[in-house]
């Protein structure tokens, strides 16, 4: 905030013009937005029926709503299962990397290619490999273990769709980590080096010290993106959310029930609502949790 | 250097006959880490490029040819490009190509002249109310976007903007992120030079467009080229505020197919190589920003 600001005399309006359209737009469709789903999330407003105050009766359902906690549930499950691997596996995949040998650029722009991919691609792609007759059932089928379910078994398919997202994810959070590995200096491991220490006991006494604030970013930035999971599930378990509903995700049900001409708009924003103070909650724990490793 | 580089000084002997691969920094790579080193690199090849080509590959097919076949037959005996002229039969696919060029292109120049201008405001102008500002566009960007779509249809609705691709752009249009980028690239450039103009009389809109802006090209090609990926890849707002097909997107047009042709393999394969070629080509071309701008986005996330 200390920029040397020696130039005064300006057009007291240009100021306001230069940043109009950016905080029109911002204000219009991010902020009202947000303030309104809090307020809406206390009435009982559908589509085409404006609401009335409920006060906390959508909250109330909520505590009795099936749907509700098998999507809190499954949203929770993907932290669970996705965030651990997109914290680890993009770094093993930066160290691969990292040396400059021959080609090295290529690998690099090749293992980015899930990120530049519309997930929407990327789901249909996944769903005909993981088919019941796609291309890993052939080759498991050949190699002798038979045809797996992955996409009609409730639990298979969130654990397939976890799996995508890691796929996708692993190129992006590899870039992030490259650029911290190159600021560990190199003479940290060939000291290490000398005093005997194989490359395990380097990895973790030298590398992961060094590049720890980055695992807390990376930490903090997929378990939110994982908390909100839509567009993987919605493709490959469907807009029902699987069988019997059972792989639906929160914010599938936020889609779900708000949307539409019948939508429920009332209680998809006490939905919304749940989403916002998980996603908070999910970033204080992962800045306490690097805290108090710090002590 | 790698964890897993070790230093052997009594084979020095050995290592004089192997070939001299060094890296960057001019250090020796060992012949044995060479060979492992590009065997897991061929492995995780094959994982991550792989299903794309298997894809292609399945689109290529003809109908004759047995796509479920096991052992798995990767390479088209007769590869032909019918199954992209039945997608075209089936789904108005070039239609929803080019509305999602319209969404994208649609949403560079927004984003580019909307950051740039709010940026430099933030970043250079001094006035009642910049702190308040700054403050708005830090909040936006914390706000998820998963949680607010469906206020965001209804504000939509309120304005007769749903289902159009108008009502497609409009939330993205200026992202609070890409302002505080450009604020930042505005803050890191040295003032003098703003400063000499002004003092030669230049006025603030000279000042933006003739210093300011030139020399924060490179952060603006970011700007852009995410603003295009973005839109390009969208898929729950649009999912939510198009409801006539005519007006599909790409993204939205492919999970119509699928979900009416899911047993189609090669159709659904034909479209999805449509949707993602365009993607690859520019990525292709302009790498450099795509990295650069994920260091600039997980500094500020």
């Amino acid at each position: 905030m200390a920029a040397p600001l020696r130039i005064k005399r300006q057009l007291a309006f240009s100021p306001w013009l230069f940043a109009a359209p950016g905080l029109l737009v911002v204000g219009a469709f991010v902020l009202y937005p947000f303030v309104s789903t809090l307020v809406n999330s206390f009435t009982d407003r559908r589509t085409l029926v404006p609401g009335r105050f409920v006060g906390l009766a959508n909250f109330r359902e909520l505590l009795h709503d099936d749907m509700f906690w098998t999507g809190l549930r499954n949203s929770a499950l993907y932290v669970l299962g996705v965030v651990p691997a997109l914290v680890v596996l993009p770094l093993l995949l930066a160290l691969l990397v990292q040396k400059h040998i021959p080609g090295i650029t290529f690998f690099r722009s090749a293992f980015y290619t899930p990120v530049v991919a519309s997930i929407v691609v990327v789901g249909l792609i996944w769903v005909w490999l993981l088919d019941e007759r796609g291309l890993v059932n052939s080759l498991l089928e050949t190699v002798g273990i038979g045809r797996v379910g992955f996409l009609s078994d409730q639990w298979l398919l969130l654990l397939s769709a976890m799996a995508v997202t890691v796929w996708k994810g692993l190129g992006y959070y590899m870039i992030i980590y490259l650029a911290a590995l190159a600021n560990v200096p190199r003479e940290l491991h060939e000291a290490a080096a000398v005093d005997g220490a194989g490359p395990v006991r380097r990895f973790l006494s030298v590398t992961v010290p060094a590049v720890r604030s980055t695992m807390v970013l990376v930490a903090a930035l997929s378990s939110v993106a994982a908390f909100k999971v839509f567009s993987e599930v919605y493709l490959m378990a469907g807009p029902g959310g699987g069988p019997a509903g059972e792989d639906t995700t929160l914010v599938m049900l936020v889609q779900r029930t708000g949307t539409g001409l019948t939508g429920r708009v009332g209680y998809a924003s006490a939905l919304s609502v749940v989403v916002f103070a998980v996603t908070v909650a999910l970033m204080l724990l992962v800045l306490r949790a690097d805290r108090g490793e710090e002590r | 250097m790698s964890l897993l580089e070790k230093t052997r000084p009594d084979r020095q002997a050995a290592r004089a006959r192997e070939p001299r691969v060094t890296d960057r920094q001019g250090r020796r790579v060992r012949a044995g880490e060479l060979i492992w080193r590009y065997l897991l690199l061929l492995a995780v090849l094959a994982l991550t490029v792989g299903p794309f080509l298997w894809q292609l590959s399945t689109s290529l097919k003809g109908p004759t040819e047995d796509v479920y076949s096991s052992p798995p037959r990767f390479l088209p005996a007769h590869p032909t490009l019918h199954n992209y002229a039945r997608v075209a039969d089936t789904i108005p696919v070039w239609d929803y190509a080019l509305n999602s060029l319209r969404v994208a292109a649609a949403n560079v120049v927004t984003n580019c002249v909307g950051s740039a201008l709010a940026g430099y405001a933030l970043a250079r102008l001094r006035y009642r109310g910049r702190r308040a500002t700054t403050l708005a566009f830090v909040l936006a960007m914390l706000v998820p976007v998963e949680g607010i779509v469906i206020a965001q249809f209804t504000t939509m609705r309120e304005l007769g903007l749903n289902n159009t691709l108008i009502g497609v752009v409009l939330p993205g249009a200026i992202g609070a992120m890409n302002v505080l980028l450009m604020r930042n690239a505005f803050r890191n450039l040295p003032y003098e030079i703003e400063e000499a103009a002004y003092v030669d009389g230049a006025n603030v809109w000279q000042r933006f467009l003739r210093i300011a802006l030139p020399s924060v090209k490179g952060t603006l090609a970011v700007v852009a080229i995410f603003a295009f990926m973005g839109a390009w890849d969208d898929f729950l707002w649009p999912l939510i505020v198009l409801s006539d097909p005519s007006k599909f997107t790409l993204t939205i047009g492919l999970n119509y197919l699928h979900g009416t042709f899911a047993n189609d393999e090669r159709l659904v394969a034909a479209g999805t190589v449509i949707a993602v070629a365009p993607l690859m080509a520019l990525f292709a071309c302009l790498q450099r920003y795509f990295f650069r701008g994920v260091g600039e986005g997980a500094v500020k996330g």
